[in-house]
């Protein structure tokens, strides 16, 4: 099973890949609204792509006052 | 409908809505492909009432302030009735502002009770300004079984089998408390009476009615004054069914129109010119032959819908488009932020109406809005029955600022004479907004009056709350304006914000400011950040307690440099 890093890596690599960033450019700590530009509707896309490639189901609700790539991975990882 | 004449309250109206229409459905709870709940207006009030029992033997009374901070949900007009039931006044709060802001308006509205969504007290318990909340009383709806409640109670088991007693209340009372802008200045709470909100319902239903079948879809937040009155309040005054939907991804949204053969629903102009944007990729993407019969079927619709709606006919020309909106849409209602002619056309045209409106949280929820009779798509309606709209100081073109009289303008700013004070004068609202009316009585909006922005997502932002982030760049002093208050630009297109700055003397502009620039400006929000500088090399001029005077400095710089001085971030 994968850790909580692994998972973290995993997400950055999706994020960055999806829109379009240079990969290694994300941290974890990164506020995804910010770094990437992006608006609510933006990171429910994102989210679906998550969803779609961890195999999880993702409620809109666990992305309520998250905005950085760590917390959202430990959402997912809740769910692996 | 029910005749709301009669009532004296919302809760009145309410009450006899779930008496009249009780084996009418009226919520419907849906999430993804599966769906949570279906209420009918008597299964609404056997669950309304157990919880405003047990919400008057906790206390809540005459004019004691409860707040709910919840997505779109059945729990959130269950909750809402149950506060105005026992007298109370509900503080709609928007879910999706950070935790600190959520504290913030929380203690500026002195709520006593908090109605929550669990993963939003979750945040909101890890916030370091969790010490400002004073509510006596948090209920949460849907913890998980094991979940850590710091000190909050159940909302799924705050019953009591006790009859509540109905509390009075009279048209003049305080209803709700909205907040209508961000919280990094001042905040706005619009004190709106039972009696704003029963006149705007009356008004509003007579020109897009609901009835007993009617299916709205509530995707706005129903802390937004657009949702709470035609996803709450309308429908239910008139037995019809509000569709919630617990996700925003847009592929679920889609399928609930065809699900639920929604009727109306209400979206933000972002979102219509999404839905804008696909439709078109969509037609591009079609077979020649088949694109040439659209546009040749759009052409015909147009002639024939020319002067007023028909849907009928549309349905049967366009059955391809209509059937993707579930085949029995009405219109979709769109407000809050400016929406460009062209979409709104593009809409009409494929037979879909959109009910353009104007309004102000400060006016309840809508002053005007297109009547269709016919369709305009360069105007934002005529005002509606009982709204009174003068245009002040107007120039040449008959261009002035906005103000509006009726009965659905709020009763002050909470807590704020000042500024209730400089908003409404002889009970006419100055909207600060830029207009003109036309010969059919219809309003064209030209700008702001105010140093102010909307965005397409209908958030207001005050140039003064963003400034924080720029206390660092290397200048001797700097300033944020809205450049169509700077330049008034009589367009409701490009509003954009402009860092003005005023380099340290005899400093040339360097590269390290500018990068400093770009640097806090990344710290924002997108849809807050600043789209260009203006170097200005003059001291701004102060108050005696060294405030800027922005209006002194903004006629300075309008009567000096033109908008293309302004370099682009």
């Amino acid at each position: 099973m994968a850790t909580l890093d692994q998972t973290t890596d995993e997400i950055l690599q999706l994020a960055a890949k999806h829109f379009n960033v240079p990969a290694g450019q994300l941290r974890p700590e990164d506020d995804f609204f910010k770094k990437l530009g992006i608006n609510s509707l933006q990171t429910l896309d994102l989210l679906t792509r998550l969803e779609q490639h961890f195999h999880i189901e993702l409620p809109d609700y666990e992305l309520q006052g998250v905005s950085d790539f760590r917390t959202l991975a430990e959402r997912v990882y809740a769910r692996l | 409908m029910l005749d709301l004449d009669q009532y004296n309250s919302l809760h009145e109206a309410l009450s006899a809505a779930l008496d009249r229409w009780p084996n009418e459905t009226c919520l419907i709870e849906a999430d993804r492909d599966r769906e949570n709940a279906r209420l009918t207006y008597r299964q609404f009030k056997e669950t309304a009432l157990p919880l405003a029992s047990a919400l008057q033997q906790a206390g809540l009374a005459d004019d004691a302030r409860c707040a709910i901070l919840m997505t779109n949900q059945s729990k959130w007009l269950i909750s809402a009735y149950a506060i105005f039931f026992c007298g109370g006044v509900l503080v709609p709060l928007d879910y999706k502002l950070p935790a600190d802001d959520q504290l913030k308006l929380l203690a500026h509205s002195r709520a006593e009770f908090l109605i929550i969504e669990y993963p939003i007290w979750r945040n909101l318990t890890k916030s370091a300004t969790l010490d400002s909340l004073a509510a006596r009383v948090v209920l949460v709806t849907e913890a998980p079984a094991n979940a850590e409640l710091s000190g909050a109670k159940r909302w799924e088991d705050f019953r009591d089998a006790r009859e509540p007693s109905l509390v009075p209340r009279r048209r003049a009372d305080a209803a709700c408390i909205v907040y209508s802008s961000g919280t990094g200045g001042r905040p706005k709470g619009c004190v709106l009476t039972h009696g704003n909100y029963l006149e705007q319902c009356k008004s509003l239903t007579r020109w897009y009615p609901f009835w007993p079948g009617v299916r709205y879809l509530s995707i706005l937040p129903t802390n937004h004054a657009i949702d709470f009155m035609v996803g709450f309040i309308g429908p239910f005054v008139c037995g019809a069914c509000v569709v919630h939907l617990r996700t925003l991804r847009p592929e679920f949204v889609r399928d609930a129109f065809v699900r639920y053969k929604i009727t109306y629903v209400t979206l933000v102009p972002a979102i219509i010119k999404n839905l804008e944007r696909g439709l078109r990729d969509k037609f591009g993407a079609l077979p020649p032959w088949k694109r040439a019969m659209l546009d040749a079927m759009t052409a015909v619709n147009k002639r024939l819908t020319r002067k007023r709606p028909n849907l009928k006919l549309s349905r049967m020309l366009l059955p391809a488009v209509h059937k993707a909106f579930g085949g029995e849409l009405l219109a979709l209602i769109t407000g809050g932020a400016f929406i460009e002619p062209s979409t709104l056309q593009f809409f009409y045209d494929l037979g879909i109406p959109v009910a353009n409106g104007y309004g102000l949280t400060e006016a309840c929820t809508v002053l005007t809005v297109n009547d269709l009779k016919p369709f305009r798509a360069d105007t934002v309606g005529k005002p509606l029955p009982g709204v009174e709209l003068r245009i002040l100081n107007p120039d040449a073109d008959a261009i002035g600022e906005v103000a509006a009289k009726s009965a659905t303008i709020m009763s002050h700013y909470l807590d704020d004479p000042d500024m209730t004070a400089e908003t409404i004068v002889d009970g006419w609202l100055f909207t600060g907004d830029l207009g003109r009316m036309d010969a059919h009585g219809h309003l064209q909006l030209f700008g702001r009056k105010k140093n102010m922005i909307v965005t397409e997502e209908g958030k207001n932002i005050y140039p003064e709350d963003i400034e924080s982030v720029f206390e660092r760049i290397p200048v001797k002093e700097f300033c944020v304006f809205a450049a169509n208050y700077l330049w008034p630009a009589r367009s409701m297109l490009g509003e954009r914000l402009v860092l003005v700055v005023h380099p340290d003397s005899g400093k040339p502009v360097a590269s390290e400011m500018v990068a400093a620039i770009s640097e806090s400006n990344r710290r924002l929000l997108n849809y807050k950040r600043v789209h260009g500088y203006l170097v200005w090399d003059s001291d701004f001029p102060r108050t005696a307690s060294m405030k800027i005077k922005r209006g002194d400095l903004a006629e300075q710089i309008r009567a000096s440099v033109s908008r293309e001085s302004v370099v682009s971030l």
